[in-house]
C-alpha cells in the first residue's frame, strides 16, 4: 500500500511540476490515439450504417467477424501490422515503421471493429423504431442513414467513446510496432510497461494515474459537449 | 389553389393482406371518393391499421389490386399520422421542416404549427412534448407534406379528452382546406363527431360501407349493430 | 457533432501527413532491453547529437529479438552483447563487421535467505550446480537474449540441463531483464542479470548479490552495421559515423564516464 500512496504523490508531481518529458509523452499519446479513433470513426460510422441497413448474402457472418473483432488481442493485431510495415514486408516501401504513423494504423485497426459493431446496432435499434415514420415521410435511404446518425448521435458518441477507451488503455499493438523509441514513440502505457520492467513500479503506477486522469478529463470533456449539444439543438 | 387531384378515388379490389402466414385482410372490395371524412370504424384486430398502411403505400397487398387515382399508393402524394408518433430528436419546427424537403421549410413549418397552436413550442425538444402535443406536432408534420389523402390510424387512444378535442378540431380543419381524411378509430363519439362515411371493418372483412347518419341510425349488420351497442369487443 | 467529427478527421490527417522527422538524419537502432535500462541511451544519444547532428532511435527488444529486426532491414545498427549471434548475425551476410564496443559483467543475483547457499562464492558455475541441487527457485529470461544466451552457457558448464527443472524450480520467463528481476523479487528466487540493470533496479525487495567476480560473468557488447547490400533502406553513412563514434577514443571516454549511483557501468574495450 505504501507504493500506492507514493504512486499517488509522484502522480501530483508529475503533474504540477510541469516536467516537459510527461507532456511530451502525454501529447504522443493523445495524438495516436485521437487520431486512430478518428480514423476508424470516419471510416466505421458509414460501415455501420450499412450493415445495418442493407441486406445481403452473408450479412449475418459479417455481423458476427465484427462483434467477434472487437476482442482481437492487440498483440496479435501488432505482430501482424509489424510484418506488414516491416521492411520485408509488403508495405515497407512507405518506412513508416517504429514511427507514430504505424502506431496510428495499429490503433485505427483496433477500434474501427468497435465502432462498426457497436454503430450497427445502435443504428439497427433505432431504424426499428423509425423506419415506417421515415418512409412514410417520404425519406429514401441516403436521407434516411442520415437521419439515423444525426438522431442517434448521443448514443454514436459513447460508441467513439468506447472506442477511444479500447485505444487509450492498449499497450500490445504499439510497442511492437512503435518500438517505444524514447523520445519519439514512447507513448504513456509504453512508459508505464518500461518502468513497470525497471521495477520502478512507484514511478509506473504515478504515469498510470496520470493517464487515468487523461482518459476522465476526455469522457469529462465529451460529457459536457453532449449536454451543450442536447441543450442547443433540442434532444 | 390544390393541384390536379391524381390519389382519388382510392379504389380496392379484392384486396388481401398476410403476415407471418395469418391471412389478416381478406377479399376487400373498396372505393372511397372525394369528400367529408371517411372513418373505419372495427374493434381492435379488426385490420383497421394494416388496411391504412395499404393505402399510404407502406405494405404491399398479397392478392388483389389498389389503386389510387389510377395509379399506385405512394407516400409522396399522401400521409399518415401514427397512432404514437415518432418524434426525432430536434426541435418540434425542425421535425416539422423535416418533411419539407425545400427551400422556405422554416418558415412553412412555423405557419403550420401556428395553424395547430404550438407556435409557443417551436424550439422546445419535440420528445420533451405531451403525448397530445407530439401528435398535434406529427400533424402539422403529415400536413406539411402537402397530402391528397391524409391516413390517421388511431390517433387520440392514447390521449385525455382535451388534447383529443385539439387533435379533432386540427382534422376538421385540414378537412376544410380540400385534404380528403381516411381515419381509424373505434371510438364512437369521434366518429359521430367527424364521419361523412363509415367503413365497418371486422376480422380483415369490409361489412359495410354507408354514409354516416344511416350506419348510426340503422346499421345493416348484426355485428355493426353490436359494435355500436359496445357489445362487439374483437 | 458533425463539427466535432470533422475536426477529429482533420487531425487524423494532419497527424498523418505531418513530415516525420526521421526523413532528416536519423538511424534506428536495435539494441536490448537491459542496455536501455541503465539509461545508458538516454546519457550518450544527445552526446552523439550534439556532435553529429545525427538523431537515434534505440528500439529495445532481447538480443534475439534485436537481431530479428535487423535481418528484416527494420534497423540500421545493432548494438548487442550476445557474441556467438552477433558472429552468425555476419556469418549469414546480414552485418558487415562486428566490432567490440564495451563490457560489463554479469552478476548472480539471489535472496538474502540464500536457500542454495552460495551468497560470497566467486566460481558461478559451481553456484548454479549447488542451486540445481537445492532445486531453487530460478528465473531465466527464456528470449534468446544475450543474458539468456550467456546463462545457458553457464549452465552448459556446470553440466547441467536446467530444462529438467521445467515446471517446478526453473522459471522461463520469455520476458525482459527488468521483468526478470521483478520476478525474482517476488518468488525470492536466483537471476542471472547484468551488473548495469541490476544498479539500475528499484524494486529488489530481498534481492541481493549472491555471486560476481568470476571471469565467466564476463559481458561483452558488439556493434554491427546492418548490411546495405542485403537491404538497400539502410542508412549506411549515417549508421557507419555512429559506429565510429561509439568505437572512438572520445566515445570510448563518453562510455567510461556513465555512472550511477556512483558506479561505473561499462568498460570501453574497443580494439585501438
Amino acid at each position: 500500500m505504501s507504493d500506492l500512496s507514493q504512486a499517488l504523490s509522484v502522480a501530483f508531481h508529475l503533474m504540477f511540476s510541469g516536467n516537459r518529458e510527461l507532456w511530451e509523452i502525454v501529447g504522443l499519446s493523445l495524438s495516436v490515439t485521437l487520431s486512430a479513433v478518428a480514423i476508424a470513426t470516419f471510416l466505421g460510422l458509414p460501415a455501420g450504417a450499412f450493415l445495418a441497413f442493407c441486406r445481403f448474402p452473408g450479412r449475418n457472418a459479417l455481423i458476427v467477424i465484427f462483434n467477434a473483432a472487437m476482442g482481437l488481442p492487440p498483440v496479435v493485431v501488432g505482430l501482424l501490422i509489424y510484418l506488414l510495415l516491416s521492411r520485408s514486408g509488403p508495405l515497407g516501401q512507405f518506412g513508416i515503421l517504429f514511427t507514430p504513423k504505424a502506431m496510428i494504423v495499429a490503433q485505427a485497426f483496433l477500434v474501427f471493429p468497435i465502432v462498426v459493431a457497436l454503430s450497427r446496432q445502435v443504428i439497427e435499434d433505432l431504424w426499428a423504431e423509425y423506419s415506417e415514420q421515415l418512409r412514410s415521410l417520404g425519406s429514401g435511404p441516403l436521407k434516411s442513414v442520415g437521419t439515423l446518425l444525426w438522431d442517434g448521435r448521443f448514443s454514436l458518441v459513447t460508441v467513439v467513446l468506447a472506442g477511444f477507451g479500447r485505444a487509450a488503455a492498449e499497450v500490445g499493438a504499439i510497442i511492437i510496432v512503435g518500438g517505444n523509441i524514447d523520445g519519439f514513440t514512447r507513448t504513456m502505457t509504453t512508459a508505464i510497461a518500461l518502468e513497470t520492467s525497471k521495477g520502478d513500479l512507484a514511478l509506473a503506477l504515478g504515469l498510470g494515474f496520470v493517464l487515468l486522469f487523461i482518459i476522465v478529463l476526455v469522457n469529462a470533456l465529451a460529457w459536457l459537449a453532449r449536454r451543450t449539444g442536447e441543450n442547443l439543438a433540442g434532444a | 389553389m390544390r393541384a390536379p387531384m391524381t390519389s382519388l378515388p382510392l379504389v380496392l379490389r379484392d384486396t388481401g393482406f398476410s403476415a407471418g402466414g395469418v391471412e389478416i385482410l381478406h377479399d376487400l372490395s373498396l372505393a372511397i371518393a372525394a369528400g367529408p371524412p371517411t372513418i373505419v370504424l372495427g374493434p381492435n384486430g379488426a385490420g383497421k391499421s394494416v388496411l391504412l398502411r395499404l393505402c399510404h403505400g407502406l405494405l404491399s397487398p398479397a392478392a388483389g389490386e389498389i389503386r389510387a387515382g389510377g395509379n399506385s399508393p405512394s407516400t409522396e402524394r399522401t400521409a399518415l399520422v401514427f397512432q404514437r408518433p415518432v418524434m426525432l430528436r430536434r426541435t418540434a419546427l425542425a421535425n416539422v421542416a423535416y418533411a419539407i424537403g425545400r427551400k422556405g421549410a422554416r418558415e412553412r413549418a412555423a405557419a403550420l404549427l401556428e395553424r395547430v397552436g404550438l407556435s409557443h413550442l417551436a424550439r422546445r425538444p419535440a420528445r420533451k412534448l405531451s403525448g397530445g402535443e407530439q401528435q398535434r406536432v406529427a400533424l402539422a408534420r403529415a400536413w406539411a407534406r402537402d397530402p391528397e389523402i391524409l391516413f390517421l390510424d388511431e390517433p387520440t387512444a392514447s390521449l385525455d379528452p382535451a388534447a383529443t378535442r385539439a387533435v379533432e378540431d386540427i382534422v376538421a380543419e385540414i378537412a376544410s382546406q380540400g385534404v380528403k381524411i381516411v381515419m381509424a378509430t373505434h371510438d364512437l363519439g369521434q366518429a359521430r363527431r367527424l364521419a361523412g362515411d363509415i367503413v365497418f371493418l371486422h376480422k380483415g372483412r369490409i361489412l359495410e360501407h354507408t354514409p354516416a347518419e344511416d350506419f348510426f341510425a340503422a346499421p345493416k349488420t348484426p355485428q355493426a349493430a353490436a359494435f355500436l351497442r359496445g357489445d362487439l369487443l374483437t | 457533432m458533425r463539427l466535432f467529427r470533422l475536426v477529429l478527421a482533420f487531425a487524423a490527417i494532419f497527424a498523418l501527413a505531418a513530415p516525420s522527422h526521421a526523413q532528416e538524419k536519423s538511424i534506428v537502432v536495435a539494441s536490448t532491453t537491459s542496455t536501455e535500462g541503465t539509461g545508458f541511451f538516454k546519457y550518450f544519444l544527445p552526446i552523439f547529437k550534439q556532435k553529429t547532428g545525427i538523431d537515434v532511435k534505440v528500439v529495445a527488444l532481447g538480443t534475439g529479438q534485436a537481431l530479428d529486426v535487423a535481418r528484416r532491414g527494420d534497423a540500421d545498427v545493432v548494438f548487442v552483447h550476445a557474441k556467438p549471434l552477433e558472429e552468425k548475425f555476419v556469418a549469414d551476410g546480414d552485418g558487415v563487421k562486428r566490432q567490440e564496443v564495451m563490457y560489463n559483467d554479469f552478476v548472480l543475483i539471489g535472496p538474502k535467505s540464500d536457500p542454495a547457499k552460495i551468497a560470497g562464492s566467486k566460481d558461478v558455475v559451481e553456484a548454479l550446480k549447488k542451486v540445481a541441487a537445492a532445486k531453487a527457485p530460478f528465473v531465466s529470461r527464456g528470449d534468446r537474449s544475450g543474458t539468456h544466451v550467456a546463462e545457458l552457457a553457464l549452465w552448459k558448464q556446470a553440466g547441467i540441463d536446467p530444462q529438467t527443472g521445467k515446471g517446478s524450480w526453473y522459471r522461463e520467463i520469455g520476458q525482459g531483464m527488468g521483468q526478470a528481476l521483478n520476478t525474482a523479487s517476488a518468488m525470492n528466487g536466483y537471476v542471472l542479470s547484468d551488473r548495469g540493470s541490476w544498479i539500475a533496479f528499484k524494486n529488489r525487495g530481498d534481492l541481493a548479490i549472491a555471486v560476481e567476480g568470476d571471469k565467466k560473468l564476463f559481458n561483452q557488447y558488439g556493434v554491427i552495421l546492418v548490411n546495405p547490400a542485403k537491404h538497400p533502406n539502410v542508412k549506411k553513412d549515417l549508421g557507419q559515423a555512429f559506429i565510429d563514434f561509439v568505437v572512438s577514443p572520445e566515445g570510448q571516454q563518453t562510455i567510461a564516464a556513465y555512472k550511477v549511483d556512483g558506479q561505473q557501468l561499462f568498460f570501453p574495450n574497443a580494439s585501438k
